[in-house]
């Protein structure tokens, strides 16, 4: 997925870290058949997501020389367009995909500017903003967190059962997570969990974002 | 046999055991398992230690056990395990979470690639790093 990017960015002082909110049975044919040359991690538990409040993929964190977050956790250039789509056979309409285009080449341009410029970036946010715009859990969502690692234990033991009345709680305190719910989700043959109950879940989110707008110079707020 | 997951540690506790929402666990247990230390002013980590309550009802020390989960509760993190009580997580709470993510360093983690290669994000410290998520689902 970040190949074309991780090649544009050889010798800047810069690594593409890609982390499978996965197991390894559902990652390894994507990683098999995209060979990436960067290190492609496998979360099974979603210990990065636990950590950083992550909802959805894919969403990125830009993490400076010093290990400090220049860009807390943020959508990784996607845009909100799933209740533009055509259900049927996940068809855009043509306005819509270019103004998707536009937004993931101006996300991936700016991961490009702070490559070249380091701190210097304008991308890059002073202590203060990134402090206000990191998002942190609350009790409910930490509750969540230890329930789908119990769940995803569970799992592994074959206690399927056990398993999903701890996936289900999960949800139930955390419903914001995508994350949460598509893992335990059932998927389709493609390995989709993108079913009928998706898309319930997508209608029901009403005025809130599937992917929140990228607070970017340049990526308008979707509507 | 008892299993304790905290953080990315999965440890089974021979010399455990638990009886209703309680899990008691000896000093080493407590440090092998979640890296807190059990000393006379309370459970301890780096420069903080968080004294035990003092509940004479219900009691978070008999004899050479705390009851861990207790403690853990009090501490305002998220405690909860499976049917048989065989299997406990010990989550971290929000505000720990909150206070590691309010320093802007970016909290470590071990993952392994598709061969077993473990990689620690401050492998990288010294570069840049984009963190970016995917999922197959």
């Amino acid at each position: 997925m970040w190949q074309a990017l991780f090649e544009s960015l050889q010798g800047q002082g810069i690594v593409v870290l890609a982390i499978a909110m996965d197991n390894a049975q559902g990652a390894r044919p994507w990683i098999e058949a995209a060979k990436p040359s960067y290190p492609c991690l496998i979360d099974r538990d979603h210990h990065v997501a636990d950590l950083f409040n992550l909802v959805n993929v894919p969403q990125a964190i830009w993490i400076d020389e010093t290990g400090r977050i220049v860009r807390p956790p943020e959508t990784a250039g996607s845009t909100d367009v799933l209740r533009m789509m055509d259900r049927t056979n996940g068809a855009l309409p043509e306005p819509i995909m270019a103004e998707r285009k536009r937004i993931k080449a101006l996300y991936l341009d700016a991961v490009r500017d702070w490559a070249q410029k380091g701190a210097a970036s304008e991308h890059v946010l002073a202590a203060g903003e990134a402090g206000k715009r990191l998002v942190a859990p609350d009790p409910a969502i930490a509750q969540a967190h230890a329930h789908f690692r119990l769940g995803q234990h569970l799992l592994r033991s074959g206690q399927t059962d056990q398993a999903r009345a701890q996936f289900d709680e999960a949800i139930r305190l955390h419903p914001d997570s995508w994350n949460i719910w598509r893992q335990a989700a059932e998927k389709d043959s493609r390995g989709l969990a993108a079913g009928p109950e998706f898309w319930a879940r997508v209608d029901a989110l009403g005025d809130k974002a599937y992917y929140a707008p990228i607070n970017m110079k340049g990526v308008r707020p979707p509507g | 046999m008892l299993t304790l997951l905290h953080e990315q540690r999965e440890t089974t506790l021979p010399n455990a055991h638990a009886s209703g929402d309680a899990l008691w666990l000896d000093r080493l247990d407590i440090e092998t398992t979640t890296g807190w230390a059990w000393k006379p002013e309370g459970l301890c980590r780096n420069d903080i230690c968080v004294p035990l309550p003092r509940n004479a009802a219900h009691p978070i020390v008999k004899h050479d056990k705390l009851d861990l989960a207790a403690m853990w509760r009090h501490m305002g993190q998220p405690v909860v395990h499976d049917a048989s009580a065989s299997t406990w997580v010990f989550g971290t709470g929000p505000e720990q979470r909150a206070s590691a993510l309010a320093s802007l360093e970016a909290p470590d983690f071990e993952l392994p690639d598709l061969d077993g290669n473990l990689h620690r994000l401050s492998d990288y410290r010294g570069k840049k790093v984009f963190l970016a998520t995917w999922a197959s689902w």
